[in-house]
């Protein structure tokens, strides 16, 4: 009984944290713009958060750098569970243009497992909105409105 | 005597959006010393365009950053046309010189928005962020993508903007000009504005020199300073437009520079839409490029942007540098900060329009005599500093 009205209000009120894992920030403006008035992404009760702690989805735009690996995984292990990662960008989905730099480890799968990939160079907001609302019919159980398949490589 | 304590600050927070760690040192609520950390960001860029060929590395280029996309693409670009000895169309100048403007009225928008978001006033945020939609539809209408436009190419552009689309935009620019003024207004005489930007953070004309600051942050300095017009490039010689200084050199200066540049470049864009010259858009480039070096300058809504390419005459670049303009305001923000209350750090940082994934943020407060540290996220410390000014 609780464990379903949990269930509910995190599907009605989703709460993400934003981290930029090394992206040019193209991709992390397109994601403030969903907030800001003409996308509005806070209709779905989307509201960002400013620590891991409070988040369920964490959406992480960028290829992996060597230096922001560590700070990914330990903002990932502060989440609370269940939890959910999206990859925002061409970048954070496979490594994208950087793929190959010294520097880089990947995309987001390369260290965390990720729940939702949204490609783009950059993720136009729409496509941010529908990433989202997918991902939370897949929270729902609800897998026909998701084709999208998890990813369970371990960290 | 008051404790001295270590605040770090960063890498993750979500109000600015890319990663970089700031460690301050604070007696009370007094900051003496600022240790900046760097690198979160670096991908490797300028060794991967030495493995990638001449328009490969323009796409890399250009997601250098994704505000100022079109500065880094048009630098590099003016290295390679240097260096093979290539004059592009008259046209394709003034295209690159509207991309250009659109790019810097959509930055200059989107730092009003974030400095409004630091200072706690969020309805300036959401509103700058609404116009500046306006400036992305145009974007895309010119170049089909709202970011990363990829309009240039070695040689020219690579597309149009033909009659319909240029009345479009020249109805636009209008309003848009009426929300410039708005916002300057609003910024110059709001209460809230005025206590949190008024007198924080001075910098002088001496310490910007010496601290080798350059765009709207030295221009807030008084120090006349604009590539446009010292060394123009593109069509830049032909447009008619002022370089606005202020010699207040605190924050507030640097709100009023970068919201007198948006009236001065909707000046730029009307002028050059209305004498767009008629010709071809590219000229034929070389897929070798002859060897030789060839360093250019920019002036990028943050500042002048600089870039180095070496050639060795095969089709890719031996080497390739870029000084981002960030990189050159950031020691500016440990100078500035000194003496500023621990309230202001977050629109200290803003104040340069700061861009890491150019150059390459989080908070870390450390007790130094019991060896306690408290790390403090990006958000805690807006709250934090806005709560202060509340008192």
């Amino acid at each position: 009984m609780l464990k379903q009205l949990i269930k509910k209000s995190r599907i009605s009120s989703p709460w993400l944290v934003h981290f930029n894992s090394g992206a040019c920030n193209a991709c992390d403006i397109e994601v403030v713009d969903t907030l800001t008035p003409r996308f509005d992404l806070e209709r779905f009760g989307v509201l960002l958060k400013a620590t891991p702690r409070h988040a369920d989805i964490l959406v992480c735009s960028g290829p992996v750098t060597r230096q922001t690996r560590d700070r990914l995984i330990r903002i990932y292990q502060q989440m609370p569970e269940p939890r959910f990662v999206v990859a925002v960008g061409s970048c954070a989905c496979t490594g994208g243009v950087f793929h190959g730099c010294y520097s880089v480890h990947g995309g987001v799968d390369a260290v965390i497992p990720v729940d939702a990939y949204i490609p783009g160079c950059p993720v136009r907001p729409d496509a941010i909105i529908d990433g989202v609302v997918k991902l939370l019919g897949k929270i729902r159980g609800d897998t026909e409105a998701c084709p999208l398949q998890s990813n369970s490589k371990a960290i | 005597m008051m404790a001295k304590y270590t605040l770090p600050v960063g890498p993750q927070h979500p109000a600015l959006k890319e990663p970089e760690s700031f460690w301050f040192k604070v007696e009370g609520e007094v900051i003496v010393d600022v240790d900046i950390r760097l690198g979160y960001n670096h991908r490797g860029i300028e060794k991967a365009c030495e493995s990638r060929n001449y328009i490969q590395c323009l796409y890399l280029i250009e997601r250098i950053c994704g505000i100022c996309s079109h500065s880094h693409t048009t630098a590099f670009a003016q290295c390679v046309e240097e260096i093979a000895g290539l004059e592009i169309p008259a046209r394709a100048k003034y295209i690159r010189v509207i991309v250009g403007e659109l790019e810097r009225l959509h930055s200059h928008l989107l730092w009003l928005g974030v400095a409004g978001h630091e200072i706690g006033f969020d309805t300036l945020f959401m509103y700058s962020w609404r116009d500046r939609e306006a400036v992305l539809d145009l974007l895309e209408l010119i170049t089909g993508n709202r970011v990363n436009y990829a309009i240039n190419t070695i040689g020219g552009v690579r597309r149009d903007i033909d009659g319909p689309k240029r009345e479009q935009i020249l109805s636009q620019l209008d309003l848009l000009a009426d929300r410039a003024k708005f916002y300057a207004d609003l910024v110059t005489t709001d209460s809230t504005c005025l206590a949190r930007l008024e007198n924080v953070a001075k910098f002088s004309a001496e310490q910007a020199r010496a601290f080798g600051t350059v765009g709207p942050t030295a221009r807030a300095s008084g120090i006349d300073l604009d590539v446009r017009r010292d060394d123009p490039y593109a069509a830049y010689g032909e447009m008619p437009f002022k370089v606005i200084i202020s010699d207040r050199g605190d924050l507030l200066g640097r709100a009023i520079v970068r919201l007198e540049e948006i009236g001065e470049s909707i000046k730029i864009l009307k002028y050059a839409l209305q004498n767009l010259p008629d010709g071809p858009l590219t000229v034929k480039a070389p897929r070798k490029v002859p060897a030789g070096e060839a360093v250019s300058r920019y002036e990028a809504p943050r500042g002048e942007d600089i870039h180095y390419v070496r050639a060795d005459g095969s089709d890719h670049p031996e080497r390739v540098k870029v000084r981002a303009p960030t990189m050159a305001n950031i020691y500016a923000i440990g100078e500035s900060m000194k003496g500023s209350y621990v309230a202001d750090i977050p629109i200290i940082i803003a104040s340069i329009d700061p861009c890491f994934s150019c150059t390459d943020r989080m908070i870390k407060i450390v007790r130094q005599e019991s060896g306690e540290a408290r790390t403090m996220t990006w958000e805690e410390l807006r709250q934090y500093g806005i709560r202060w000014y509340q008192q």
